[in-house]
């Protein structure tokens, strides 16, 4: 939208809808979703390097002017994720990075505490911060102090595509953190996105519904189009929920109506 | 010589260049980032860093990942 920049670090961004690239079938789909859905930051991961498998170089598929940010995934605590952020540093390809501090294999719930000293040693280093916690207004607080860019609360689990279960903590961190709240994980369909987007969430990532989706480009647009939606209807003012009916149409004028009569 | 390459034990000859082992795990790029013994190597040192027993390499980079 125009004069709504999503403003990060300084950085404005005319788009809301943040991408993964995880579990795309095809780079090439991956390629085509980051244009069909004009998302301006995408995720990457860092891994080791497997020489028995020639994988094609994925950043040859994301277009130049995207901002990379790159997830500390893999990492179980503060000092593993300050390792991936220093090591994708010097790769040259730009100092953001989404701390991930994960140590639980079952619901991939993030590590709070670690994440905040992550946050901590990476913002005093200038890394650009964005964090990845389970909606908690205290670790929010804590992380605004550490130095964090943004704030990205999870909306359910991982890869789960259960949407904003977590909605009424997010709901406490888009009151209360004068920080982008960037809502991550779990939004499996484009009317949970616009459904954060109302509540005032400035931006939305997605990775699992897309990648997954039967036509991953088509998905990825409905999900920006859908987050621009939820934003415009935001800056518009959503009215209150009534208890009972509340008529649309005037209540007196019926063809009915004997006018004079009793 | 003996040294640990992305968590696997290896033996290789002596005075190897560290660029040449970058090269034999697929096209050099500065999109592969080298860390020694806990240390990032830069890029444009790669020529000048032979390796010597008992070191530990990790070889990284980009992947897909949300």
């Amino acid at each position: 939208m125009a004069n709504d920049p999503l403003v990060i670090a300084g950085k404005n961004f005319s788009s809301r809808f943040l991408l993964g690239t995880g579990k795309f079938k095809s780079k090439k789909e991956l390629g085509e979703s980051i244009e069909s859905s004009g998302s301006q930051i995408v995720t990457v991961a860092l891994r080791r390097i497997d020489p028995e498998r020639h994988e094609e170089n994925i950043l040859e598929f994301i277009p130049p002017h995207v901002t990379l940010l790159t997830n500390t995934s893999g990492a179980r605590n503060a000092l593993e994720a300050v390792r991936i952020a220093r090591l994708a540093k010097a790769s040259g390809c730009g100092n953001w990075v989404k701390i991930e501090v994960i140590n639980d294999s079952k619901y991939l719930l993030p590590d709070n505490q670690e994440t905040v000293k992550a946050t901590e040693i990476l913002s005093a280093e200038g890394f650009v911060v964005l964090p990845y916690i389970s909606p908690d207004l205290y670790t929010a607080r804590a992380l605004v102090k550490a130095g964090a860019a943004t704030v990205m609360p999870l909306g359910s689990f991982i890869g789960s595509n259960q949407g904003l279960k977590t909605r009424e903590f997010i709901r406490m961190l888009i009151d209360e953190i004068d920080l982008p709240i960037i809502v991550d994980a779990g939004i499996g369909a484009p009317s949970q996105a616009a459904e954060a987007m109302e509540m005032g969430a400035d931006a939305v990532l997605v990775n699992t519904a897309v990648a997954c989706a039967q036509n991953p480009a088509g998905l990825a647009r409905s999900f920006a189009l859908a987050v621009e939606a939820g934003r415009l209807a935001y800056l518009s003012g959503l009215p209150l929920q009534l208890p009972s009916a509340e008529a649309s149409s005037p209540l007196t004028g019926f063809l009915y109506d004997n006018i004079g009569s009793n | 010589m003996n040294i640990v390459i992305n968590g696997h034990p290896q033996q290789l000859t002596s005075g190897k260049i560290l660029s040449d082992i970058v090269a034999s795990y697929g096209k050099p790029s500065r999109h592969i980032i080298a860390e020694l013994n806990g240390a990032i190597v830069p890029f444009d040192q790669w020529a000048q860093t032979s390796l010597k027993d008992g070191d530990a390499l990790e070889l990284v980079t980009f992947v897909g990942g949300g």
